[in-house]
């Protein structure tokens, strides 16, 4: 199904990253959106707060992110498309109604322009230090999508991904931004409506009486319903059976759990979102993603200028993470090195999925700028050593 | 017991034991109250409530946060969504703004309304959101072991409280009309029948709506303070409690054992959420103010 053309700003534009992912909101359909501000997040809502009146859709400025990350829930069984936006504190907030978007399986989209932390950190500079938060931050086990545009023009593309991921595998998906992306100012293309697909939500076309909110399909995923409509659902965040009853057992646990998890197979391997480069003949191989792969693109130009055969794997969708396309690298190449805007996160699966057949090295840096692409190259020089 | 039962077309099965059983999740009882508890009470109120109101149960849905009251939502046989504790207000402010014709009511706990959850009942309230809320009072954190709640009188022995509870407890009615709730009540479960008929108001008026239901925790709050079971709480409540409509808010604090004040206290029109929304653009945008369309028309 394509785009609703009232909320499609169809055209070329000069955008920042959150206005690009404010207009992707828009496009994808996203007609609620509630949040808190936040440096350097809030520029996505207050472009919201403006067009929404529009358009026909709510902004609500809450009184905290507890309360915005859960109101996107409520909205979204009410029968919206919705997501909220923060940054680092506000992120930290937003853990327990991430494991509750998880626990229920509630379709909405999370934005997080990343700053430096810990705590308050660096409201107004970048970093990349929330990838682990944005994956196993919440409590207990379940699984998420994270996704990582690199220019304001991905903010947009990558942010109806978001919305339509979400529907399909019915889970919270994080765009997981950076102040500098958030921030840049580039072209933005904006299709018409009927060339951007949006997908719908899974409504069931079952009746009441033969209806159970969590009985997964063969795809693993249940079909929804919205309030209203007679279904006289329940929904809780407690372990539940497939009616959606609490069930406080070890066998429901284990089966809920894991399919939490499961469902998003797919998209660990075949559906992995890269953009790829000279890998073919590559020695050395730049693992990076959102702001550090730009910067890790110069790097890469000035290897191969010295003859090093350097190849590029950016993470688009850094979670669930490509394991299996890094471990077939791994088998082929000499070595990763891997720039973040951290002391160290994504690094690890890469080194988990390399499972010690090439070196894994990390370049980091604790935020507040970018690396010099000199530092990354320096690595891949030392990799290729 | 009311005549306007048998004018309702909710079909009441031949062999149910209590009318109320069309409004509740069958298939999940026994529930996991305790006997004497006063939760139950309220619910039963409440289906009596839905029931005079002759709401239409397809469009009502119940939001509870977590504790032994936070359990409701999941025996109603509504649209039903137990959230995470203290969150039930702002979930249900998403419900209710992306879908207005649902008539969305927040049942939950002192503890979870006014602890944890206290700032988003204020904002509600100020925003005079379109929701029904009905807190049972134990006047502690009944869920965990009985330990203090916000409400908690002075002098009562709680779980974290051993010695007794020093700090000032909270007058529930009058920070709600504080913050700006069109409609104000408090009843206990001794007052089965004015508690209905308030539950029945709110489900007719607009606006932020609270009702306070002091109710018994005879496993936690009343056995540790030595104040009998649930049947001598109700002897209690009847000795104690006074109606006083229209009393000011600030004389109705509680005490451990002193006066209850019970009646309705404020019953105000406010403009709504939607109103006020509509009205400021409307003035700022005229002709180019799209009014919400929220539920995802295409999809
Ligand atoms: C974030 C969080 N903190 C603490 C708890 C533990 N907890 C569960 S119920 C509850 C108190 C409930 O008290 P109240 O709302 O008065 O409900 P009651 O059980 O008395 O009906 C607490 C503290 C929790 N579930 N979540
Ligand atoms: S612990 Fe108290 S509030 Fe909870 S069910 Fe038992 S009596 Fe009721
Ligand atoms: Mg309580």
């Amino acid at each position: 199904m394509h785009a609703d053309p009232k909320g499609v700003l169809t055209g070329v534009h000069f955008l920042d990253g959150d206005h690009a992912c404010c207009e992707g909101t828009l496009a994808a359909g996203a007609r609620f959106s509630a949040g808190y501000p936040i440096t350097p997040s809030t520029e996505v809502v207050e472009r919201f707060a403006s067009r929404i009146p529009t358009v026909g859709g709510i902004f609500i400025q809450m009184e905290d992110e507890l309360a915005a990350s859960i109101a996107i829930q409520g909205a979204v069984w009410g029968g919206a498309k919705a997501f909220t936006v923060t940054s680092g504190p506000g992120f930290s907030l937003m853990m327990e109604h991430l494991g509750y978007a998880a626990m229920t399986e509630t379709p909405c989209v999370f934005v997080n322009v990343q700053r430096g932390g810990p705590s308050t950190g660096l409201p107004t500079l970048p970093a990349q230090a929330d990838m682990m938060q944005a994956r196993w931050g919440s409590h207990g086990d379940y699984g998420i999508i994270a996704l990582c545009p690199n220019s304001p023009q991905e903010c947009f593309d990558l942010t109806v991904t978001a919305f339509n991921l979400a529907e399909e595998f019915r889970v919270p998906v994080m765009m997981m931004l950076d102040e500098c992306v958030g921030h840049m100012t580039e072209k933005v293309v904006i299709p018409e409506a009927e060339r951007i697909q949006v997908t719908p939500r899974r409504y069931t076309k079952r009746q009441p009486a033969d209806f159970r909110l969590y009985e997964p399909l063969a795809d693993q995923v249940p079909d929804m319903v919205r309030a209203g409509e007679g279904y006289r659902f329940h929904v809780t965040g407690l372990t539940h059976d497939d009616r959606g009853y609490p069930s406080m057992n070890v066998e429901t646990q284990d089966r809920h759990v894991r399919r939490l998890q499961d469902k998003l197979k797919p998209l660990a391997n075949g559906r992995a979102l890269s953009e790829t480069e000279n890998l073919e003949d590559a020695e050395v191989v730049v693992v990076s993603y959102g702001i550090t792969s730009r910067v890790a693109q110069r790097a890469l130009q000035l290897a191969r200028q010295q003859g090093i055969r350097a190849g590029k794997f950016r993470l688009i969708s850094a979670w669930p993470f490509p394991e299996a396309r890094i471990a077939e690298l791994a088998g082929r190449v000499k070595a990763f090195v891997v720039p973040e805007l951290n002391l160290g996160q994504m690094v690890h699966e890469v080194a988990r999925a390399a499972a010690g057949k090439a070196k894994v090295m990390p370049v980091t840096h604790a935020g507040g700028g970018v690396h010099p692409p000199e530092t990354i190259l320096n690595a891949i020089v030392e990799a290729v050593r | 017991m009311n005549e306007t039962t048998l004018e309702v077309p909710y079909e009441i099965p031949v062999d149910a034991h209590n009318p109320v059983e069309p409004f509740l999740r069958m298939d999940r009882m026994p529930h996991i109250w305790c006997p004497g508890c006063g939760i139950g009470t309220t619910v039963n109120c409440f289906t009596r409530a839905l029931l005079d109101s002759k709401a239409d149960l397809d469009k009502v849905a119940i939001v509870s946060g977590i504790g032994c009251t936070g359990r409701v939502a999941g025996y109603a046989s509504l649209d039903s969504f137990h959230t995470t504790h203290g969150r039930a207000i702002p979930f249900a402010t998403g419900l209710k703004l992306a879908n207005p014709e649902l008539q969305v009511v927040v049942y939950s706990g002192d503890g979870d309304l006014f602890a944890i959850g206290g700032n988003h009942f204020i904002h509600a309230a100020r925003r005079n959101m379109d929701l029904k809320v009905i807190c049972v009072n134990n006047l502690t954190y009944a869920m965990t072991g009985g330990q203090t709640a916000p409400t908690t009188p002075s002098h009562v022995i709680s779980a974290t409280s051993p010695y007794g509870v020093f700090e000032p407890a909270f007058n529930l009615v009058a920070l709600a009309e504080a913050a700006g709730a069109s409609y104000v009540a408090r009843w206990t479960t001794y007052h089965v029948k004015q508690l209905a008929r308030s539950m029945e108001e709110v489900l007719k008026k607009k606006g932020f709506c609270f009702i306070e239901v002091l109710s018994p925790c005879p496993t936690l709050y009343q056995r540790r303070n030595k104040m009998g079971d649930g049947l001598d709480t109700m002897k209690f409540y009847k000795q104690a409690s006074k109606v006083r409509h229209g009393a000011p808010t600030s004389e109705c604090a509680l005490t451990k054992s002193g006066e209850i004040v019970v009646g309705k206290f404020v019953d105000r029109d406010r403009p709504g959420y939607f109103e006020l929304l509509n009205a400021q653009m409307t003035e700022t945008l005229g002709e180019r103010y799209a009014e919400p369309e929220v539920v995802c028309g295409n999809c």
